[in-house]
C-alpha cells in the first residue's frame, strides 16, 4: 500500500517536471510577445511563424537575447559582425563594408529596401538560431558518441554501463533491423557509419527542438533547409553508389513490352528526384507541424485568458508533447529507414531476372 | 511560402556540420563501437556454444554416472545376495554341526549312564552274593551248633547220595 503511494508520489512528480517543461514555452512565448505588443493584440500566428523560422538572435527569457554573429558576403568581400544592432536602436548596422537593415529575418543592403520585393541582398551565412542550434547539437551528437567509443575502447567485450548501453541497443537496432534488411548483410558495412550518422543528427535535433528553452527550441530539423540538404545527400548517395541494375530498371525496364519502356524511363527517372523530394517535405512537415501544434495549444491560453481554458488545454498540450518525442524517434527512424531501403534498391544484385 | 524555401546560409551549414559529424562519427564512433560490438557478439556466440557443448558434456557425464550407479547397486545386490546365501549356509552348517555333536554327547552320555549302571549292578551281586554267603554261613552255623542238628546234616547228605 505504501509502496504504491511512494509510487503515485514519484508519477506525480515526474509528471510535474513534465508539465514544468511544457509551460515553459507558453511563458517564453507570453514573453517573446510582451515587448512588441504591449500595445498589440496577441498574434498566435505571428508568434508561431517567427518561432518556426530563422532569427538571427537566440531570445533566451523576457528583453534577455543573445546576439548571434552575422557572416555576410558582400559585394565588398566578407563582412562580419555582431546581431545586436538589428533589434534594438533604428535596427541599421553600418560596418567599414557597407550598412544593412533586418527585414523578416533578411538581411538587405540599408537604403535599397525600398517597394521593390528584389532588392539585392548579401549572401547570408551567418550563425542564426538554428546555426547556433545545428552546432550545438554537433557538439552533443560527437562528445556523446566519441566518449561512448572510448568506453567501448577501455572496456573491450565487456557488458555496456551508462550512456554506453543507453545507446547500444539503438545502435543495434539501426544496424539490425533498419541497415542490414534493406541494404544487404554484403553493403551494409558500407553505409552504416553515415546512417547512423544520420539516424542520431535527426534524432537529436528533434529532440533539441522540443526543449522549450534556451538552447533548444530551435525549429532546425524542420527548416526546410536542414531537411534538404540531408535529401540531397541521400539522393547524391543513391545515385552514386547505383549499380547497373539499377539504371537499367530506370531507363530499359526489364520484363515489360518496348513501347511502355520509353512510358516508364521518364517517370522512374522523375521517381528518383521525387523519393528524396518526398524525404524533404516528410521530415520538415511533421517537425514544423509538430511545433505549430505545440505552440498553437499554448496560444490558446494567451488568447482566451482563462484558467478553464489553461486546465483543459494544458493536459491536451502534455499529451501533445508525449506525442512529439515519439514523432521525434518516428521521423529519425523513417527518414533512416528510406534512405536505406533507396540504397538497397540501387546497390542491389539482379537477382530476381 | 517563406518557410519552403530553402535558406543557401543554413544548407551551407548543415551541409558542413553534417558531413563533418559523418567524417568525425565514422571515424572515432562507429568504427570502434561497430567493432567491439562484433567481436562481443562473436564472444557470446562462442561463450554460448561452449556452454551447449559442456552441457553435453554434462549429460554424457550424468548418463554415465547413472550407468555406474547402476552397475553399483546391482553389484550391491548382487553381494548382498552372496552374504546372506553365506550367511544362511554357514547357519545350516552350524545347525548340523550342533545336531551331530549333540547326538554325540547324547551317545556319550547314554554309554557312560550304560556303563556306570553295569558297574554298579555288578557291584549290586558281588554284594548280595557276599552277603548271602555270609548269611547263609550264619545260618549253617547257627543250624550246625548242636551234634544233632550235624548227625541229621550228614544223614540227609548220604540220603542224598545213594552209593549205588
Amino acid at each position: 500500500m505504501t509502496s504504491l503511494f511512494k509510487k503515485g508520489i514519484k508519477t506525480f512528480k515526474i509528471l510535474a517536471v513534465i508539465l514544468f517543461f511544457i509551460a515553459a514555452p507558453i511563458f517564453v512565448a507570453n514573453a517573446s510577445s510582451s515587448e512588441e505588443s504591449a500595445d498589440k493584440e496577441f498574434s498566435p500566428s505571428e508568434m508561431i511563424m517567427h518561432h518556426i523560422q530563422d532569427t538571427h538572435e537566440f531570445h533566451i527569457w523576457g528583453e534577455l537575447a543573445m546576439p548571434l554573429p552575422i557572416i555576410l558576403w558582400t559585394d565588398n568581400g566578407l563582412d562580419v559582425f555582431m546581431s545586436g544592432g538589428f533589434y534594438h536602436g533604428d535596427g541599421t548596422i553600418t560596418t567599414d563594408k557597407g550598412s544593412y537593415v533586418l527585414e523578416h529575418e533578411h538581411i538587405y543592403y540599408a537604403g535599397e529596401l525600398g517597394e521593390d520585393e528584389h532588392a539585392s541582398k548579401p549572401l547570408d551565412f551567418s550563425i542564426t538560431r538554428n546555426v547556433f542550434s545545428l552546432f550545438l547539437s554537433f557538439a552533443l551528437i560527437s562528445w556523446v558518441f566519441i566518449s561512448i567509443a572510448g568506453k567501448y575502447k577501455k572496456r573491450g567485450t565487456s557488458a555496456p554501463k551508462g550512456m554506453q548501453s543507453f545507446f547500444e541497443p539503438i545502435i543495434i537496432y539501426v544496424r539490425d533491423e533498419i541497415v542490414i534488411p534493406n541494404v544487404g548483410e554484403k553493403k551494409a558495412g558500407k553505409y552504416l557509419p553515415y546512417l547512423l550518422t544520420l539516424f542520431f543528427f535527426i534524432w537529436i535535433n528533434n529532440l533539441i527542438g522540443l526543449i522549450p528553452f534556451f538552447p533548444g527550441g530551435s525549429n532546425l530539423s524542420g527548416n526546410i533547409a536542414f531537411t534538404f540538404t540531408l535529401s540531397v545527400l541521400t539522393f547524391l548517395i543513391v545515385q552514386f553508389s547505383a549499380n547497373k541494375a539499377y539504371w537499367k530498371h530506370i531507363f530499359w525496364m526489364p520484363g515489360v513490352p518496348t513501347p511502355v519502356r520509353f512510358i516508364l524511363a521518364p517517370i522512374e527517372l522523375l521517381g528518383t528526384v521525387s523519393k528524396a523530394f518526398a524525404l524533404m517535405i516528410r521530415l520538415f512537415a511533421n517537425i514544423s507541424g509538430g511545433h505549430i501544434v505545440v505552440l498553437s495549444l499554448a496560444s490558446m491560453v494567451f488568447m482566451f485568458k482563462s484558467y478553464v481554458v489553461g486546465g483543459v488545454v494544458t493536459p491536451f498540450l502534455l499529451f501533445i508533447m508525449v506525442l512529439e518525442l515519439m514523432v521525434a524517434a518516428i521521423q529519425a527512424y523513417v527518414f533512416t529507414l528510406l534512405t536505406s531501403l533507396f540504397i538497397g534498391t540501387a546497390v542491389a544484385e539482379d537477382d530476381h531476372h | 511560402m517563406e518557410l519552403l524555401i530553402p535558406n543557401p546560409g543554413l544548407v551551407f551549414w548543415t551541409s558542413i556540420a553534417f558531413l563533418l559529424l559523418v567524417f568525425l562519427l565514422s571515424k572515432f564512433a562507429w568504427k570502434p563501437i561497430l567493432q567491439t560490438l562484433k567481436i562481443r557478439e562473436e564472444s557470446i556466440d562462442e561463450a554460448l556454444k561452449a556452454a551447449e557443448s559442456a552441457r553435453e558434456e554434462m549429460g554424457e557425464l550424468k548418463a554415465d554416472n547413472e550407468k555406474l550407479l547402476v552397475k553399483a547397486r546391482e553389484e550391491r545386490e548382487q553381494l548382498l545376495r552372496d552374504a546372506s546365501k553365506a550367511a544362511s549356509m554357514i547357519k545350516e552348517g552350524a545347525k548340523a554341526d550342533a545336531e551331530v555333536i549333540t547326538k554325540r554327547m547324547m551317545e556319550d552320555a547314554k554309554a557312560g549312564i550304560e556303563a556306570e549302571k553295569q558297574s554298579a549292578l555288578a557291584e549290586v551281586r558281588s554284594q548280595v552274593a557276599n552277603l548271602s554267603v555270609e548269611i547263609a554261613e550264619k545260618i549253617i552255623r547257627k543250624n550246625l551248633e548242636n551234634d544233632k542238628a550235624q548227625k541229621a546234616l550228614v544223614d540227609e547228605f548220604l540220603n542224598d547220595k545213594s552209593f549205588n
